[in-house]
Order: structure tokens, then C-alpha cells, then sequence
């Protein structure tokens, strides 16, 4: 219950350093390209790593995290160096780069779990970094941290605001010269000064860079009476001349660009001065129009950001946060040509809202599904009123479900980031070149389900990279380039997203899977397999191809935790591998945990619903096929094999056995481990999506049964989770199960 | 803060129902709302006392057979029958009772510790008694009506 806002601003200050981690490897990404490309580097991207890594250092410095500060200065050295010019990127730099992305990330991890020191292998990596500098590499001075309280001295004189000698006269026809001159406008928000900023230390610091005309329009000020301390009502504006560029001058204002409306125009252009009280004469008016009167010719920095991201602009200071990150990377230098596209304007909400508005929207939904049942009961004429109303209030609720499942839908990107990592890492340590090529990284998945892919990915990255893909000289031989690649790939297709892990190894080396599986006792020796049943060899627990273990494999982890895990999110995986070729895996996903695909039967009265992805199929039965094992005990014989068979009315409580199953309709399922169980039911109603409701909750866990939803009627449906409910079986059919494995 | 606010103050209300002839009563801080009878979906595995559950405007909502968990007959389960939804211990359940009867305010000074008897189950559920116009009306003592799921779950 306690509430402490320091906690609350470190937080959102590690969700801002995710953000700002992610555009530094997108920015290093871009740069790899390039280096691919023709070699040449573009400035605005490197001034996006800088940018990236020296926010990290300034907001870590304020929550004095040493060990990330430290880490973050001695990369952004380095990265200077290269947005000077002075360092020239190759590939190996480029990985180094890479490295140091990815340490800095560990850093960031390890304030955020309050551990303190560096990650393991910090220290060599910085020494490598800053070898690319040279001669140039300063003799391991830790500079001093610059957010040392800073002594304040009145003695400075503040600057005049007349002007000072220097800048009486600027020369704004001399940029040729070198100096540049600018003005900058600063008008603080209220939360300035809230947030225990104040302008004094920013004019010192801007007359600092050069010779500096300072004016204070005071025109917004109230009568005495009625001023209020706490709101802002001057704005300054600075004519500087100097060798200055414009990130210098941007440098100054760092921490309070969300708290401040600054306009930074090149030239030393008057009319800001001028128009500023028009401004003031009109506090109210939206901050968005204000740069934009300035200087419509010259390159206003924030008119395009402003305006695109109204939702992100601070100046409202309602609940809508902004993200510091993308209005930095909107902020184009002024001399590139092209900005970069404006970035969507984003928001940023507690999941629990979101898990609310999902919760209410299939309520809505439920509470339509009743309705429409209940009017068709009616017997209305099918084009009466009542009719056309209900069927665009059902296409309404049809869009506001879809729009409310899209606010929970993340684009996999920031997980495919964490994949180029992993390549990095497991490449390194088995000695192979790998290239992780990403297609399709917008495609939206729901939260969780991105969430809860991370492990599986990982997983089978490590897979490609270690058994999938050859050695170097294998790899010459065979007539391929040294450079691996793996192909990680985002999708939709109808309905469900399709994410892929594919590499061009040697593809799977059948014979050899099948004779350890063989080995392994996990198939007979004289059983004949397709090569799609030896591939699925490989989901088998306890099956490992790797000949030895290597520093990746051996974890104890197999593929077919993969699967489960893939099972788990109501997911499938399929393999495909051609010799010489490589590898494919595809995971097919629902788009949403909230939503279920099943079918709606009824057992002894009572309606029940079973996920459709783990129905192979349905059947009616003979009583050919119906063998009964023990004196409660049946298997039936299906497609060859024997598969026990589970009443559902008995399993969970409704009746008795039934005397006779003859005629009695089965849904065949399988499990992930691969067997396979018959279930009696006795009516299929439908197919239809239904909204999960968890049952935990209210009702802790009860065998056999997953969630409960909510029918048309009203009345409440259990899911049936029939993996967990065979399991759960009474002992006699368990016996069954290992007779059945002995057999088979 | 409900629990504290009623037991400082000098008057207890409370919400009294009928149950196999008998008079019941609950707290009324803890009474969320009061529903007609709708068939409840059974729950496998579960004590005889659980009815099931039954759709709460979208919440998945357990119904106890407060008869049953009392030690006597089960509620018929029709028409007639409510469910009182009730909320404590930080969970929503709904009780089956037969008819919901009256709203009691009373001094708390009237309500009366219940005598030592153990052996009747109902007792161990009694939190207090007290007698309106000539009737007995036990007062239940929630926490212990409804069950602890974890345990029963494992």
C-alpha cells in the first residue's frame, strides 16, 4: 500500500532504458547494413547510438547506479570517437559493438534487480571497445561522474540579460566562419520546476558554449495578486554564437526536454523574439502551434514530432506519459536531408487496464451471444428493426473485440532483438559464423503469447546454431559461404501467426536420428518411418542428436520442452529439412490467450468444451472396435493402434459407466508426448471461439479441467484440458496406458 | 476496513434467511448482492456441499449448498431459492439458501456468544445468537462456511 513515487520514476526510467536499448540495436543494426552495404556510415545513425547510451548514462547517473554509469560513459567515449569521425567501423568493431549493446543491457538488468557490480566480462570487453580508439584512448581516466552535485556559485555572473559584449553584435553572416549562430527558445513548463530543474543552470550552460544573448519575455506574468509561484510564466530566448552545434546545445537541455517547450532554430532570427509574447497572449493555446510561426522556412527540429505526436507532447499533463525515446529519435539533425518517418505516437498503460477493458469486451461479447440467442428465440421477422439493430450491434462488438485484442497485440521485434543476441552469444561459443537474418519483425502477437515464447525461441535458435548449421570448412566443402544464416520470421497467415526458426545447415541427418532413436529405445527396431514421423523423432523427450555436448547443448533441455511449451499456448510446431539445405521449424499461434477455438459437446447433460487443438479427430464407434482389457478398462482399435478410452461422464463424475459404448461418438486427441486417448462424449453441439475464463481464481484446481467460459445461455461450460484429465485418470486406466506402451 | 468499521460501531446489521426452517443471518458488510436461483454448472471432483458455479455478469462465481455445508439436507435447487453473494476473505462466493427474510438492526450488545455444545456441526459455524420478536437467528461466521481451496485442491 505504500506508495513511493522515487520507485515509480526508477521504474519508468528502466522501461524508458528497454526502449532506448532496443533503438540502439536497431541503430547498430542500420550500421551493420551499411558496413555490408557500401561501407559507408551515416551520420544520423550514430548519433542515435550515442544518443541511446548517453540517455542510459544521464538517467542511470541520477539514480546513482555507478556501475552502469560507468560502463554507459566509457562505451559513449568510444561511440564519440566515431560520430567525430575519428574511428573508422569494420566488422570487427561492428561486433564489438554488439557486445557492448548487450553488456550494457546486462547492466541495465542488474541495477534493475538492485544487484550491484558488472556483469562478468565487462571490464575486458570495455578494454576491447576502447582498443578501436587507438593511440586515442584516454590513459583510463574514469572521468568524474558529471552528475556530481553541482556547486552553485552566485559569483558567475548571470549572464546579462542586455547582452553581453560578445553578443551584442551577432555575426549571423558569418556561419561560414565556423560559428555557427542560434536561438534558442526556452519556455518551461510547470513540471520544470516541479521536477527541481531550474532555467538558471540551463542559460549558465548554454552561455557557457559561447557567447550568449540572453532575453526574458515577461509578458506572461500575472499581476502580483494573482501569481501563482509554482507556474511557469517566463520564456527565454538565447542568441548564441559560436562554434556550437546543435547537439551541444540540445546536450544542455537533456533532462528537460519533456519538461519544457525548446525551439532551436539556426540563425539568429529575431522573430522569435517577437513572436513570442503573440504566444504568451494566448497561454491556452495548443503548445503544437506554437514553434511552428516561428521560421516556416527554416528546418524547425520539433514542429514535425509536435505535431505528429500530439499524444506524447507533456504540455497536457494528463496521465499520458511520454516516450522520451521516440521523440528523440523523431528530433532529426537539421542537416539531414530526409527526417527520419515520424514515430507513431504510443501510450503507455498498466496491463491491468488492458486485462479489464479484455475482461469487459468478452463480457460484451457473452452478453451479445445471449441476446442474439434470445431474440432468434422470439421468432422476429428477419428484417425487423430489432434485427438490423442486433446485427450491427453484433458488428460492433465483433470491431471493439478485435480493437481490444489489438491494444494487447506487440510487435515481436523487441523479442526478435533478444534472438540477435542469443545468436551472437551461442555463435561465439560454438566458433561458428552466424548471421541472423529477421523477416517480419512488426507482425503483432499478443503480450503474453510473446512472452511466453522467449524460452521455446531460445531454445531453438541455440538448436540452429549448434546442430543446424555446419562447421566453417563443412560448410566450404559442401560449396556454401562460411557465414551461416539463420532466418527468423514473423507472420500472419488466417488467423493465427506463424513464426519460423530456419537456418541452411546440413539439414537433419535422418538415418542417424532414427538410429538413436532406435538406440534410445524410443522406436522398434524393424518399424517403418516416413521422414516426417523421423523428424518428429526429434520432439521426443529424452532424444538428443548432439554427438557431443557442447557448451550449448547438454542443458537438459530437449525439443520436445519446446513443444510443450508451443502446446501450452495452444500453439503447433512442424518441421521440415531437406539435406544440405537446412532445417525449418514453424510455430503456428493463436493470436490471443483469451480466446479459444473448441468444440462444444454435451456429456450426461452437461455442455462441455474442449480445445480444438488437441482434437485429432472425431468417430463413431462399432463395437468391432471397442476391446475391453480388464472388467473397466476398454481400449479401442483405431488406424491400427489401440487407444485407451476415457467416458468423459465418468471421468468427471456426471454418471456411471455406460454398459455398452457401441455407437458412442469419440474425439481422438493426442499429446504432446504422443499419446493418444479416445474420449466419450455424447453429442457434438459446434465449433466456436469461446472466451476463457480462468477458473483458479474463484475455484482453485480441479483436475482435468482448464477454464471455464461462458455459453449463449448464460450458463457456465467447463474447458477440459484432456491431457491433465488422463493423467488424473483413476489408477485402472493408467494400467491401461502402460500395457498399451508395452504393446506398442 | 468493512470488518473494523461494523464491529466499532454499536449496531451490527444483519441480512437473515430461512434455511430447512431454521434462521440464519450474515453480516450485512459482507452481502454483495442477491440473486435468483440459476442452475449452477457442476464442478468434477469437488465436495458435495459445491454446487458448482453459476455466471456473475461475466465472473465465474462458486455456489455453496449452505445446508449441505451445514450438515443437513441439500437445498432443492429451484424457483424459490436464492443465492446470496457474499464476499470475504477476499473471495466471492454465493450461498443457496431457501428465502432471504428480513434486515435486522440490532445492538451488538444482543448478539450472544453460542453455547458449548460441539458435536452438531452447525455450531462450529455459528458465530453468535441472538432472539428477534421470539425467534432464535444464528449469525454465521463466514470465514469458516466457505472453504479453503488450496486444500482441497491439492
Amino acid at each position: 500500500m505504500t506508495h513511493d513515487p522515487m520507485a515509480e520514476i526508477r521504474a519508468s526510467f528502466f522501461v524508458e532504458c528497454e526502449e532506448l536499448l532496443e533503438s540502439l540495436q536497431d541503430a547498430l543494426s542500420v550500421m551493420a547494413d551499411h558496413l555490408e552495404g557500401d561501407g559507408a556510415q551515416d551520420t544520423e545513425t550514430i548519433n542515435v547510438v550515442f544518443r541511446a547510451v548517453h540517455s542510459i548514462k544521464g538517467g542511470a547517473g541520477a539514480f546513482g547506479l555507478t556501475a552502469l554509469v560507468s560502463f554507459a560513459h566509457r562505451f559513449e567515449t568510444v561511440m564519440d570517437e566515431l560520430r567525430c569521425g575519428r574511428l573508422v567501423v569494420d566488422h570487427d568493431a561492428m561486433k564489438l559493438f554488439f557486445q557492448a549493446a548487450d553488456m550494457l543491457a546486462d547492466h541495465v538488468r542488474l541495477a534493475r534487480d538492485d544487484a550491484s557490480g558488472s556483469p562478468p566480462g565487462s571490464e575486458t570487453l570495455l578494454i576491447a571497445v576502447e582498443g578501436l580508439m587507438g593511440e586515442r584512448a584516454p590513459e583510463a581516466e574514469e572521468e568524474e561522474v558529471e552528475f556530481a552535485p553541482m556547486g552553485l556559485s552566485f559569483d558567475l555572473a548571470l549572464p546579462d540579460l542586455g547582452g553581453d559584449p560578445d553578443g551584442t553584435a551577432p555575426a549571423p553572416a558569418e556561419p561560414d566562419m565556423g560559428g555557427h549562430s542560434w536561438t534558442v527558445r526556452l519556455r518551461p513548463f510547470d513540471t520544470l520546476y516541479a521536477s527541481g530543474n531550474e532555467p538558471f543552470h540551463l542559460l549558465r550552460a548554454l552561455s557557457e558554449l559561447g557567447s550568449a544573448s540572453i532575453t526574458c519575455d515577461m509578458s506572461m506574468l500575472p499581476e502580483f495578486d494573482a501569481l501563482m509561484p509554482e507556474t511557469s510564466h517566463l520564456i527565454w530566448t538565447v542568441q548564441l554564437t559560436g562554434d556550437i552545434e546543435e547537439s551541444d546545445i540540445r546536450a544542455v537541455f537533456d533532462f528537460v526536454e519533456d519538461v519544457a517547450e525548446i525551439t532551436i532554430i539556426e540563425g539568429s532570427d529575431s522573430a522569435a523574439s517577437v513572436h513570442a509574447p503573440a504566444d504568451a497572449a494566448a497561454p491556452d493555446a495548443p503548445v503544437a502551434a506554437a514553434p511552428a510561426p516561428l521560421a516556416p522556412a527554416l528546418p524547425v527540429p520539433e514542429a514535425l514530432p509536435v505535431i505528429d505526436q500530439a499524444a506524447d507532447q507533456p504540455a497536457d499533463t494528463g496521465p499520458v506519459r511520454p516516450s522520451p525515446p521516440a521523440a528523440q529519435a523523431a528530433i532529426p539533425a537539421p542537416q539531414a536531408a530526409a527526417p527520419s518517418e515520424a514515430v507513431a505516437a504510443t501510450v503507455r498503460v498498466d496491463l491491468d487496464r488492458i486485462d479489464r477493458l479484455v475482461n469487459l469486451v468478452g463480457e460484451l461479447v457473452i452478453n451479445q451471444a445471449m441476446l442474439a440467442q434470445s431474440v432468434t428465440e422470439a421468432g422476429l421477422p428477419a428484417n425487423s428493426a430489432v434485427m438490423n439493430g442486433l446485427e450491427a450491434f453484433m458488428m460492433l462488438t465483433r470491431d471493439i473485440q478485435d480493437s481490444v485484442m489489438m491494444i494487447r497485440a506487440q510487435p515481436v521485434k523487441p523479442l526478435f532483438q533478444r534472438m540477435a543476441r542469443i545468436v551472437r552469444e551461442a555463435s561465439a561459443a560454438v566458433g561458428k559464423e552466424v548471421r541472423l537474418r529477421s523477416e517480419g519483425e512488426g507482425t503483432e502477437v499478443d503480450k503474453t503469447v510473446i512472452e511466453r515464447l522467449a524460452d521455446p525461441l531460445t531454445h531453438m535458435i541455440r538448436n540452429a546454431v549448434d546442430h543446424g548449421l555446419e562447421t566453417p570448412d563443412r560448410r566450404r566443402e559442401a560449396g556454401k559461404p562460411d557465414e551461416g544464416v539463420v532466418t527468423l520470421s514473423a507472420q500472419h497467415r488466417s488467423g493465427r501467426v506463424v513464426i519460423e526458426v530456419a537456418d541452411d545447415g546440413a539439414g537433419i541427418d535422418r538415418p542417424r536420428v532414427r538410429d538413436i532413436a532406435i538406440r534410445k529405445g524410443l522406436v522398434a527396431p524393424e518399424a517403418v518411418l516416413s521422414d516426417a514421423e523421423i523428424d518428429n523423432l526429434l520432439f521426443l523427450p529424452g532424444f538428443s542428436t548432439a554427438s557431443q555436448i557442447s557448451s550449448l547443448s547438454g542443458r537438459g533441455v530437449g525439443m520436445d520442452v519446446v513443444k510443450q511449451a508451443i502446446s501450452a499456448l495452444g500453439g503447433r510446431i512442424a518441421i521440415t529439412s531437406e539435406r544440405g539445405r537446412g532445417t525449418r521449424f514453424s510455430i503456428s499461434l493463436p493470436l490471443t490467450l483469451a480466446v479459444l477455438d473448441g468444440m462444444v459437446v454435451r456429456v450426461a447433460g452437461e455442455t462441455l468444451v474442449i480445445p480444438l487443438s488437441s482434437i485429432v479427430e472425431t468417430a463413431t464407434l462399432a463395437a468391432e472396435d471397442i476391446r475391453s482389457l480388464g472388467p473397466e478398462t476398454n481400449v479401442i482399435h483405431i488406424r491400427g493402434g489401440f487407444v485407451p478410452l476415457f467416458d468423459l461422464g465418468t471421468e468427471l463424475g456426471y454418471r456411471g459407466p455406460k454398459a455398452s459404448y457401441e455407437g458412442g461418438i469419440v474425439l481422438l486427441t493426442a499429446q504432446e508426448d504422443g499419446s493418444r486417448a479416445a474420449l466419450v462424449v455424447d453429442e457434438i453441439l459446434e465449433q466456436r471461439q469461446v472466451v476463457i475464463k480462468g477458473l483458479q481464481h474463484s475455484y482453485g484446481n480441479i483436475p482435468g479441467v482448464a477454464a471455464a467460459t461462458i455459453l449463449g445461455d448464460g450458463q457456465i461450460a467447463l474447458i477440459l484440458d484432456p491431457g491433465d484429465l488422463v493423467e488424473n485418470a483413476t489408477g485402472r486406466t493408467r494400467s491401461a496406458d502402460t500395457l498399451l506402451a508395452l504393446a506398442g | 476496513m468493512i470488518e473494523t468499521r461494523s464491529q466499532s460501531s454499536a449496531e451490527v446489521e444483519l441480512l437473515s434467511f430461512r434455511l430447512a426452517e431454521q434462521e440464519y443471518s450474515v453480516d450485512i458488510m459482507s452481502v454483495r448482492e442477491i440473486r435468483g436461483w440459476t442452475r449452477a454448472t457442476p464442478l468434477p471432483h469437488s465436495p458435495p456441499f459445491m454446487r458448482g458455479v453459476i455466471n456473475l455478469r461475466g465472473t465465474v462465481l462458486p455456489v455453496i449448498d449452505l445446508a449441505s455445508r451445514l450438515g443437513m439436507p441439500p437445498v432443492e435447487g429451484d424457483a424459490r431459492n436464492v443465492i446470496i453473494v457474499v464476499h470475504a476473505g477476499g473471495q466471492s462466493v454465493g450461498l443457496l439458501v431457501d428465502a432471504v427474510s428480513d434486515i435486522l438492526a440490532l445492538p451488538r450488545t444482543e448478539l450472544q456468544p453460542p453455547p458449548e455444545l460441539a458435536a452438531d456441526l452447525a455450531h462450529s459455524f455459528v458465530q453468535a445468537l441472538t432472539i428477534v420478536d421470539g425467534r432464535m437467528i444464528r449469525v454465521l461466521d463466514l470465514s469458516a462456511v466457505l472453504p479453503t481451496y488450496q486444500t482441497e485442491a491439492a
